[in-house]
């Protein structure tokens, strides 16, 4: 009777094994990587802004009518949340201006039946973060640095520009001055580095009186 | 848990043969028991490693391979979840999200207000403070205030108005009052506990005034009927005594648990330990006032006793009578008293003769009014009238014919009740046995109850009106001083509720009155000029201005019934309240169930307390059933043994055996301990003899935490000999004894050499100070604690196993050589915060890493749950959640628990680690204000949560390079030390020894 399998199958046999255990778990891995890395699974990119129940735009009102980030986010300098702007703010302009828009129509409904808008959030740190936006605004951290350039975004509303993960905040917590900007710049929403940003970027840190790496990275910082 | 019977004569001999004094923990440590080693030797025991439930391995492995593929697809199948951001319509305008807002407000107790700032975020209170403009907390808090945030959010509040069992509405009750109430209110009777309100007591008067036929009672199961009675006794009139303890250089309290109850119990213990905090480094200069104390069974206030004289409670009031004759009060005269008492008598005597006009004597509810009489002859002998003490007209409303409890359960059976309105108390569980109130209110046609709980008596009553908590509508009450507050609601009614201001408006006929417009209308009149202005500063401060009532000068009676000694038998039983859930009105209350007592340590339970000669006596072990029998009457109650109980006394707490309180006193249907009030009599409430003490021979499981996290000895192969010292964990010794030797609580440390270069901290470098001397051993710091960093209660049974989740502890630790009368040493522990921390360096994971300012920081979500770290922890501080903790008592899902949280801290989840962070929310907090306007964070403006709750000061906290701090200059005293310094931990927490200060006329010979 012939031999079923010829004289090399051993070794193919041990080659697959060796491939199989080496490849398929570098193959998950990667697979892995990928998908947790990916824009699809974090958010990120126009294509997966969450849209909101009011088509508003950034582009209008802040590109447009060059209106201040503050004059709706008006926490942002004081406390941790930036504030997203209550009814009553939309309508101290809505209330004589495009009052018959329809893309208006919850806005008017939530004003006139004192129920909130449910707005969704696009920018979602895991529970056990804690964020504080008057910090890293009174310390030379932009508004574009994190959210990118939301003078650009329409009424498809506000996307993520970044993933957010950890590794990310901690590149800034350990070298600041690749980010740092002048106060005067902090809403600017165009905003680019300077070709010198790195030496502009210490002599901020200094100025700010921004504290060393190894305090900036103190677990307590954001996690408690 | 004691499995081991202990031979109680051989611990007795081992310790009286012990060497100096000796610092123990427990019996079962005296006794060396095999549970108290398994306890010292491993953090847990080792059976709580098994699963609660008892699972095959086989079970388990399927389930855990089931779990991990699950795992593995949801890991892979869902994106991060969207979520919501739901701004305000109409931003108030003081509103910055993320930031809390504090109100001004009053807690109730016993009727009395104690001013409170109210943490609120987003229109959701979290946190309670004392206020520091209010007289009565002076900024300070106890654990009733602490806990009463869960109270308001307990979801097993009563939430509809109920008839006979069925939902009815508003309209429905005040039609059906209306026809019960005719007829000039003919056999109408209002019950209610001790009001201060003036709002609440004018309606009440108005509703009287306008129903001749009607009748006013005031009856609390742990109320102030002696003390009044005592002072009609000694000035013929009802009068209001206010101490004044920084006046005092010699403290008597005749038992008086004067630290942990009565309208004035926080600013009582700061008062009295501002007398006692040393804060100069030089021993000469080192002062402090003596307390006495007198009692049968140990309270707080008697732990902190530098001479104490355990006695029964029937023996107190001749104790009494024996000090006035030796004082010289005219007409007192006692018979003869053991050896010990009248040695007693004559140092206490001799003391406070000394001390003429800086004295004060105090004697607890507990004592009959005679008592209470002698002592306010007593004190005006003394000259204390005018400095320590001062009197001023009553603060409660009373009415004008006084009656009992008694009397009313009297007219009910005569059937001259024809209605009942029961305000805020709960009768059919806390009334004596004998009364029979359930079987009376049968009798009545018309019974209202209304209170915060659908409890024994709503049940028994025709009618039930939820009631809302302090925290949610408008009121008024007054302090102990007489100072007023304007209650006003944080937040609106979460339950279909209604303030007592609008039952007792209904019952005076104006069905739609709201609180707000009842409670303005009491101010209308007395504010001269501006009422808004007057309205809008009284309740910012917390206080209405130029409230407090004035001293009067009553006039002594000269003859008074001084009383005599009752006959006493040989066992003796005393009914205390509580220390956590008071007279059972919190007894539904998880965070105040699983607090440790502050003696016994016992949670989830009360006990008879014995002395250990009255354990031997009865043959009986801890956990050991026995019948007590008294007038007939009988209960079962499990045996404590609690060195320093008065021989022959049964010390019960009453607050337990609730049958209808809720998921959490009335756990898993049954009740929670066993219900003193059963054989308490009418006739005498506080102590009686006992009929009789007979085991049963049934044992019961106590969960108690007193050898819990026991830190090991030095020679820890065999802790019953002479030889095994104990490690200077809590230190204490004699004010004279440190004035000789100012190093004595250093003594025993020595230069640790190291390798290493020692850390240099530039930042700041926190550090906590805890002065073990003014330590009341009150446990504020804990329910503080437990309230601010949102931790889990866990239930008795998880607590038997050793997994009580309390960040700071106070280990309770007994000292001296004899087991009748030790003394007490309280030691809050928390994490230490080890400069070399041996917890960080077994962790595989990194999940607990040192900060630049000196923080051990505890990252949740790096923690895989190894354990090793709490291994490795010479301090035992750290806490597993071995199960979904936050899910077992009170779900997660429970709307009102989750707005309780606080919104800054981690709720933590099964397989975590957790431990006290030094409140890095609060520090971060402080940090980022001041890095955001440049500056840097001075000290005492990072206050911790048990920090600020403590009434004593006794905690500091503060960053350690700076050399003005307060942390800094108390750890240069002679008094600090560290724990463990052998180790080469280098902990940032530091104590200061406690010291006492005991007349040495009543040193054992």
């Amino acid at each position: 009777m012939a031999q079923i399998f010829p004289r090399n199958a051993n070794t193919l046999a041990k080659a697959g094994l060796v491939l199989g255990v080496v490849l398929v778990p570098v193959i998950a891995i990667t697979a892995i990587w990928f998908f947790v890395w990916s824009d699809w699974s974090r958010h990120v990119g126009e294509r997966y802004a969450p849209g909101q129940p009011v088509p508003y735009s950034h582009q209008l009102h802040v590109g447009g009518f060059q209106m201040q980030c503050q004059y709706c986010h008006n926490r942002i300098e004081e406390a941790a949340y930036a504030n997203v702007p209550a009814t009553e703010t939309c309508m101290s302009c809505h209330s004589v201006v495009r009052t018959d828009s329809e893309k208006l129509a919850p806005v008017r409904a939530s004003w006139e039946t004192n129920t909130p808008i449910e707005w969704n959030k696009v920018h979602d740190l895991p529970d056990f973060v804690y964020f504080n936006h008057s910090v890293h605004v009174a310390k030379g951290v932009g508004c574009s640095t994190c959210h990118g350039n939301v003078a650009a975004m329409g009424e498809t509303g506000v996307w993520k520009v970044n993933g957010l993960f950890m590794g990310w905040c901690l590149n800034c917590h350990r070298n600041p001055e690749q980010f740092l900007r002048p106060k005067e710049e902090i809403y600017n929403t165009e905003w680019e580095a300077p070709e010198n940003q790195i030496e502009v970027g210490l002599a901020l840190k200094q100025e700010y009186g921004i504290r060393s790496a190894h305090q900036l990275t103190n677990c307590a910082i954001c996690h408690r | 848990m004691s499995n081991t019977p202990l031979d109680l004569q051989a611990v007795r001999e081992n310790l009286a043969n012990k060497p100096g004094q000796p610092v123990w923990r427990s019996l079962e440590q005296l006794a060396n028991t095999e549970e108290f080693q398994e306890l010292m030797e491993r953090e847990f025991p080792r059976h709580a490693s098994e699963m609660r439930d008892p699972v095959t391995r086989r079970n388990f492995l399927k389930l855990m391979g089931a779990s991990l593929a699950m795992a593995g697809l949801t890991g892979c199948s869902i994106r991060q979840p969207q979520e919501k951001i739901v701004p305000y319509v109409r931003l108030p305008e003081e509103m910055i999200p993320g930031k809390p807002l504090f109100y001004a407000t009053a807690h109730l107790f016993q009727g009395y207000a104690q001013g409170i700032l109210v943490e609120s975020h987003e229109g959701r209170p979290t946190k309670i403070e004392g206020n520091a403009e209010h007289p009565a907390s002076l900024g300070k808090s106890d654990i009733f205030m602490q806990a009463a945030i869960l109270q308001m959010y307990d979801p097993d509040r009563s939430q509809t108005i109920a008839n006979a069992g069925t939902e009815k509405t508003w309209a429905d009750f005040t039609g059906a009052l209306t026809t019960a109430v005719a007829n000039n209110g003919a056999g109408l009777r209002i019950l209610s506990g001790t009001v201060t309100s003036p709002t609440l007591a004018a309606q009440i008067e108005q509703v009287l005034a306008a129903n001749s036929g009607a009748r006013w009672y005031v009856a609390d199961s742990v109320g102030f009927d002696n003390t009044r009675v005592g002072a009609q006794l000694a000035f013929g009139e009802n009068v209001n005594t206010v101490y004044d303890f920084t006046q005092a250089n010699v403290v008597l309290a005749i038992d008086s648990d004067f630290f942990a109850y009565g309208p004035a119990n926080v600013r009582h213990q700061r008062d009295f330990m501002s007398r006692r905090a040393i804060r100069s480094a030089n021993p000469a200069d080192a002062s402090m006032n003596r307390l006495y104390v007198v009692e049968p069974i140990f309270t707080i206030t008697g732990s902190n006793a530098d001479n104490r004289l355990p006695i029964k409670a029937s023996e107190v009031g001749e104790f009494a009578r024996a000090l006035a004759q030796t004082l010289g009060v005219s007409g007192a005269a006692a018979g003869t008293l053991p050896e010990k008492t009248t040695r007693f008598v004559a140092a206490v005597a001799a003391d406070l003769q000394a001390n003429r006009g800086t004295s004060a004597v105090i004697v607890g509810e507990g004592q009959p009014p005679e008592v209470h009489a002698l002592v306010h002859a007593i004190n005006a002998a003394l000259g204390n009238v005018g400095t320590s003490v001062r009197y001023t007209a009553p603060i409660e409303a009373l009415p004008a014919q006084a009656g009992t409890l008694a009397d009313l359960v009297g007219e009910m059976n005569s059937g001259a009740v024809q209605s009942l309105v029961m305000l805020d108390v709960n009768p059919v569980y806390s009334a004596s046995g004998d009364l029979r109130f359930a079987e009376a209110l049968a009798k009545v046609p018309f019974s209202v109850h209304y209170g915060l709980y659908n409890d024994e008596t709503a049940e028994k009553a025709t009618w039930h009106i939820p009631g809302t908590h302090y925290l949610e509508n408008w009121s008024d009450a007054r302090a102990f001083d007489g100072t007023t507050t304007i209650i006003q609601p944080l937040i609106a009614p979460i339950y279909k509720t209604k303030s007592p201001h609008e039952l007792l408006a209904a019952l005076a006929g104006q069905a739609d009155a709201t609180g707000f417009d009842l409670v303005r209308a009491t101010y209308g009149n007395n504010a001269s000029g501006n009422f808004t202005r007057f309205w809008e500063e009284s309740l910012n401060a917390g206080v209405v201005a130029n409230t407090a009532a004035p001293t009067i000068t009553p006039t002594l009676s000269t003859a008074f019934d001084f009383g005599s000694a009752p006959t006493t038998g040989e066992y003796e039983l005393v009914f205390q309240p509580d220390t956590r859930i008071f007279d059972g009105s919190y007894a539904n209350n998880g965070l105040l169930q699983e607090l440790p007592h502050t003696i016994s340590k016992i949670t989830w339970d009360n006990a008879a307390y014995v002395a250990v000669s009255t354990a031997q006596k009865l043959g009986v072990t801890n956990g050991d059933i026995v019948t007590l029998t008294v007038g007939g009457q009988t209960v079962d109650a499990p045996i404590w043994i609690l060195p320093g109980t008065a021989e022959g006394v049964v010390g019960v707490q009453l607050g337990y055996g609730r049958t209808k309180a809720g998921i959490v006193g009335t756990w898993e249907g049954r009740p929670v301990g066993f219900n003193a009030s059963a054989i308490r009599s009418s006739t005498s409430p506080n102590f009686a003899t006992a009929e009789g003490v007979a085991k049963t021979g049934g044992t019961y499981q106590f969960a108690s935490t007193q050898d819990h996290y026991a830190i090991d000895y030095q020679n820890q192969t065999d802790l019953a000999s002479t030889e095994a010292k104990n490690r200077h964990i809590a230190q204490a010794v004699t004010l004279a004894e440190y004035r000789d030797n100012p190093n004595v609580m250093n003594e025993h440390n020595h230069e640790v050499f190291t390798l290493y270069p020692k850390r240099q901290y530039t930042g700041y470098a926190w550090s906590m100070g805890i002065d073990l001397n003014v330590c009341t051993g009150c446990n504020a710091c804990v329910m503080a604690c437990n309230v601010e960093n949102n931790i889990a209660v866990v239930g008795k049974t998880e607590v038997m196993r050793g997994r009580e989740m309390h960040w700071i502890r106070i280990d309770r630790y007994f000292t001296g050589t004899g087991l009748d009368n030790p003394q007490v040493i309280h030691q809050p522990l928390g994490c230490q915060h080890c400069e070399n921390a041996p917890c960080e360096v077994v962790c595989p994971v990194g999940a607990t890493v040192h900060d630049s300012e000196g923080l051990n920081n505890m990252v949740y979500n790096r923690c895989v749950g190894t354990k090793y770290c709490s291994n490795n922890c010479p301090f035992k501080v750290r806490r597993f959640n071995f199960f979904q903790y936050n899910d077992m008592l009170y779900k997660f899902d429970m709307d009102s628990i989750k707005m309780m949280r606080n919104p800054d801290v981690t709720v933590r989840v099964k397989g975590v680690m957790e431990k006290c962070t030094y409140c890095v929310q609060r520090i971060n907090e402080v940090r980022q204000d001041k890095v955001r306007l440049g500056q840097t964070i001075q000290d005492g403006e990072v206050i911790t949560a048990c920090q600020q709750a403590c009434p004593t000061d006794a905690i500091v906290f503060g960053d350690l390079n700076d050399p003005n701090a307060q942390v800094t200059q108390r750890r240069k005293l002679p008094l600090t030390y560290t724990l463990l310094n052998e180790l080469n931990v280098f902990a940032r927490t530091s104590y200061m020894g406690m010291l006492k200060n005991p007349n040495p006329e009543l040193a054992e010979a």
